[in-house]
């Protein structure tokens, strides 16, 4: 059995485009829900304005990739604004509604609507080219975990930004300004009581993750050279938030220890169980195919071991959670 | 329960005030001391509702909170109906009445957490109509909860640096930027730790706010409400749920906001805290404000005595045996009603 390179997929994946994709998601989570307790129950629906603006900017018009990532922050923010405005006035369940809705009407609009511009289930491609031509690396392939030289320079990237985000989380969640997110989540009426605009702290707190968000769209535009409505369901957001969890809300490096141990614990396990299913003993009770699900089960049960045992996560804070309790 | 008696002993308020006050004296700590000449201005203030009419609506001399026919329905029921009131600045002024009266309402409209159907009012001179209730708070009249509302994940201090106004590192831009806003946080700090002393949690400092215990909360809130430099402080039932030693030390506390020039007005169901401290005290019933006067007259008003024991309390008490028997009975026909509903 070839555990090594089960290891060496692990962590490819741990630490692939599509990992760092998650990792923003769950970032911009993190500042809405960890951080200011809004439940935005469609990241996705961020991370597609992201991927799609951007990428049909670039296919369809020949815009320079920098303009078409600033159009397509600046559609982020107004997706933001118009998800926000009438929601965060009311109770927080409101704005769990209106996203999991917004959700699901961009993925169906982005795939079925506006061919020339989305091109149905095909989905956007050929947008790379700009942002490729700045790769410095050499051209030798799959010298590091496998990864070819295009996806390299996009994990790269990815990464830079997962830091210097990061950075900008921690440096924003220990001043004032955290502390008045974190003073809304828990009583936005002792907040009002105080002088603090709740709804305008609300609302900076949905903008900025949803476009920490759309930057995680746009890597994992790159990474995957195409965007298609499909990848931005309603699992999407679930798993980024999953992540969440995992790593432990609240805390700056939370998502991001979550968004890879997720990844690679998946990986791990899918090779892992479908070697084994080429056993003959082992392939009378799972062949190759059942592999794949058990592999979702063994997941779910590790997840629901961690609730029982560490419900804060892997970087929480065991009081905090205690504190709820009463 | 004291409510239930204080009509009764009205007269006997004197030594249970000069008790009361002395054990605030001892437990309060000290105070930096107002000037002098603030002192005698405050002392003004009070003398001046002397000279009051001791009536529902009467103008006062220098009043702080101007109330102009508020009313709020909530369907068919109207919560509060308040044609005229004004509150005294410079002195504690108690917002009682019997349950249901529509103190808490009026209290949420006031401070912005509720608008009202109709009416006006205004606070320190400016209308504050249809002011959102953070910018309420930030003229000058914060209020706290019936049930406290402390930040539970947050330490006690982070709690009582959230009190502060104006703080330049809560806009989002200059908050990536310490440089920005690190003295005045020092200088934010410094102010909480004095508060802190002064209401004895400064042990607790490093404690999630949401393990201190409900009296510790009550002084953490009140404290809270001093960081953000009120001219009004309005306390919703500040006493409930306190233990009697910590009532004492409460009481010192509200009694040294006044001292300090700042204006008190609260919502209390503890007549003995009435009485005690507020320099007048203002009645509500079925949300209209029904009488007002000094502690004194007004809990022999009769007017007040009606409100709290109903218009009949002293009719003859066989013919009140008479009635309870008659709804008794009716009660017990119905409870046998419901139970031969069949499941």
């Amino acid at each position: 059995m070839d555990i090594i390179g089960a290891l060496t997929g692990a962590l490819h994946d741990g630490f692939g485009y599509l990992a760092v994709s998650f990792c923003l998601a769950a970032i911009g989570l993190n500042i809405q829900f960890g951080y200011a307790g809004l439940v935005n129950f469609g990241q996705a629906a961020f991370l597609s304005v992201g991927g799609y603006v951007m990428g049909a900017a670039i296919a369809t018009s020949g815009v320079p990739t920098v303009l078409a990532i600033l159009l397509a922050i600046a559609f982020t923010v107004a997706l933001a604004l118009i998800l926000g405005i009438p929601t965060l006035r009311l109770r927080a369940d409101y704005l769990a509604i209106v996203t999991i809705a917004a959700a699901e009407i961009l993925r169906l609009v982005f795939g079925t609507s506006f061919r020339t511009y989305f091109h149905g289930k095909d989905g956007v491609t050929g947008f790379t080219a700009g942002f490729r031509s700045l790769n410095p690396l050499p051209n030798y392939d799959g010298f590091f975990l496998t990864y070819s030289r295009e996806e390299l320079w996009t994990v790269m990237v990815g990464w830079g930004l997962v830091i210097m985000i990061s950075l900008l989380t921690w440096a924003l969640m220990r001043s004032p300004w955290g502390r008045v997110l974190r003073g809304i989540r828990e009583d936005e009426d002792a907040m009002r009581s105080l002088g603090k605009n709740v709804y305008g702290y609300k609302i900076q707190a949905l903008i900025l993750g949803g476009v920490v968000g759309c930057v995680g769209g746009f890597v994992g535009a790159f990474g995957a050279a195409s965007v298609q409505a499909d990848t931005f369901n309603l699992d999407f957001t679930f798993i980024a938030l999953t992540m969440l969890i995992l790593g432990g809300a609240a805390r700056v490096l939370g998502p991001v220890v979550g968004a890879v141990m997720f990844w690679a614990i998946l990986s791990f396990l899918g090779s892992v169980l479908t070697q084994l299913a080429s056993y003959p003993v082992v392939a009378q009770f799972m062949n190759a195919d059942q592999a794949s699900t058990i592999r979702l089960m063994l997941v779910g049960l590790v997840l629901m071991l961690l609730m029982i045992y560490r419900p804060q996560g892997i970087f929480g804070d065991r009081r905090e959670i205690a504190l709820d309790a009463h | 329960m004291p409510t239930d008696n204080f009509p009764n002993d009205h007269l006997s308020s004197g030594a249970a005030r000069k008790d009361v006050s002395a054990a605030g004296d001892t437990s309060q700590p000290r105070v930096p001391d107002p000037g002098a000449g603030e002192n005698k201005s405050m002392h003004e203030c009070r003398t001046a509702l002397q000279l009051v009419p001791h009536e529902a609506g009467a103008a006062k001399p220098d009043p702080i909170v101007v109330v102009n026919g508020i009313r709020r329905t909530f369907g068919g029921l109207t919560a509060v109906d308040v044609e005229h009131l004004e509150i005294q600045r410079g002195v504690i002024t108690a917002l009682i009445g019997p349950n249901g009266a529509g103190k808490t309402t009026f209290f949420n409209l006031l401070t912005g957490f509720d608008q009202p159907d109709a009416g006006s009012w205004s606070f320190d001179g400016a209308p504050l109509k249809g002011k959102a209730a953070y910018k309420v708070a930030r003229l000058g009249m914060v209020r706290t909860f019936q049930l406290t509302r402390v930040l539970s994940k947050l330490t006690v201090l982070e709690n009582m640096r959230m009190g502060a106004t104006g703080q330049r590192g809560e806009r989002l831009w200059a908050a990536a930027l310490p440089a920005l806003w690190r003295a005045q946080e020092r200088d934010i700090t410094d102010r909480a730790r004095d508060l802190l002393k002064r209401f004895k949690l400064d042990a607790k400092e490093a404690d999630f706010a949401g393990s201190l215990s409900g009296g510790q909360r009550k002084l953490l809130e009140m404290a809270r409400a001093l960081m953000v430099e009120p001219k009004l402080v309005m306390l919703d039932e500040p006493m409930a749920g306190v233990n009697p030693a910590l009532k004492q030390s409460l009481l010192g506390h509200v009694k040294s906001l006044r001292d300090q020039g700042m204006s008190v007005l609260f919502v209390e169901h503890d007549m003995d805290m009435v009485r005690e401290i507020s320099d007048w005290v203002v009645v509500m019933a079925q949300g209209k404000v029904i009488a007002e006067g000094p502690p004194t007259s007004i809990m022999s008003d009769e007017r007040v005595i009606d409100a709290y024991l109903g218009a009949r309390h002293d009719t003859d008490i066989s013919e009140l045996e008479r009635v309870i028997q008659v709804e008794h009975t009716h009660d017990h026909a119905e409870q046998r009603a419901d139970r031969e509903v069949p499941r």
